[in-house]
């Protein structure tokens, strides 16, 4: 086979106005941090979606596996009181 | 001096060297190194025809005779085309096209820096605009400047070799004509004597990062001022030009 010449793969997190969160939107290979950055920017934000980008290295990020489903995330399904849910919203209330 | 002749001869300059320039960058589109450069060089052609498209609507307002940007970029030929000869050189390899953009791009980072301040306030907009894209084209080539010079043995000598060989197209940039001799004396077009200093610095700034030489000061090859082109402009207006030539009127 041939030797992978693209780079790693680094995550890519673009923050669409000042204050947002930045979301994950997809990745790029790169073989440096700032060619990481230029090829996110080129390849994620060339529809003027962001107004500021992170790049992470994919190998940088801890993720939760498929099997951690149950014991992970199951038990939150029946706390319903953990949503905010009993309360009234004032109006005019935006980013709840 | 008629003003109007100079001014439509000198935003045709302009516009010709993005064009010619924007056209070779899409050459590589589909045959860059990988998909993210692919989509870089893509943007970056996109710019300079953007720019392009822009100023060439000028020139015909400016001329005046009823042409339109489509019959300036469609229906003239070698010796009507000023566009630098920098600009025209076939892509070679990957860091051929490189040092190319990288070259112009320094070039354009100076000039457009001085043009922001034109007395014609058209082209004040336009290199506004122009500058903040070149800022970004610059910082994209000089980081491959760097990685390719710095990188391995291969790499080097490559780039090297294309520095040497583009070297003798650089002093066209600077080339002025007397009708742009008194378009400066007018506070509308670029002296580029003033600019030549800081491009030279901006160059070696990166070389020196790249651990790259500038070639030495050698013969340099002029003529675009006056429409006279390397032999490799005519087979690239033929291919850019063909579709519109042969279907004269077709719209999207």
């Amino acid at each position: 086979m041939a030797k992978d010449t693209q780079g790693i793969l680094w995550e890519v997190f673009v923050q669409t106005k000042p204050g947002q969160p930045h979301r994950h939107c997809g990745s790029v290979h790169a073989h440096d941090r700032e060619m990481a950055l230029q090829n996110a920017r080129d390849v994620y934000t060339r529809r003027n979606e962001g107004t500021n980008l992170w790049v992470v290295p994919a190998n940088y990020i801890v993720a939760s596996s498929p099997e951690d489903l149950g014991p992970f995330f199951e038990p939150a399904n029946d706390k319903v009181y953990r949503h905010p849910t009993f309360y009234h919203i004032p109006e005019g209330v935006t980013h709840m | 001096m008629d003003k109007n002749a100079a001014l439509f001869n000198y935003i045709l300059r302009l516009a010709d060297t993005n064009l010619i320039l924007g056209h070779r960058l899409s050459e590589w589109c589909g045959h860059a190194p990988f998909l993210e450069e692919d989509i870089a060089m893509a943007n970056i052609a996109l710019d300079l025809i953007g720019q392009s498209n822009s100023l060439l609507q000028y020139a015909a307002k400016t001329e005046g005779k009823g042409r339109t940007e489509d019959d300036l970029a469609y229906l003239r030929n070698e010796r009507e085309y000023f566009n630098s000869l920098l600009s025209e050189q076939p892509n070679g390899d990957f860091a051929f096209s490189i040092v190319r953009q990288f070259l112009s791009d320094a070039f354009d980072l100076h000039f457009y820096e001085v043009l922001k301040n034109s007395k014609d306030e058209m082209l004040a907009a336009l290199a506004v605009k122009g500058h903040k894209e070149v800022i970004y084209h610059f910082r994209h080539t000089s980081a491959w400047m760097q990685r390719l010079g710095d990188g391995t043995d291969e790499s080097h000598e490559r780039i090297q070799k294309a520095l040497n060989e583009l070297w003798c197209f650089t002093g066209d940039l600077f080339e002025m004509t007397d009708s742009d001799k008194y378009l400066v004396k007018e506070g509308i077009a670029v002296d580029t004597n003033l600019i030549q200093d800081k491009w030279l610095r901006s160059i070696d700034e990166v070389l020196e990062k790249s651990k790259l030489s500038r070639p030495a000061d050698s013969w340099q090859q002029k003529g675009s001022r006056q429409g006279i082109h390397t032999e490799h402009l005519g087979f690239l207006l033929a291919e850019m030009q063909h579709l519109h030539r042969t279907h004269p009127q077709a719209t999207w």
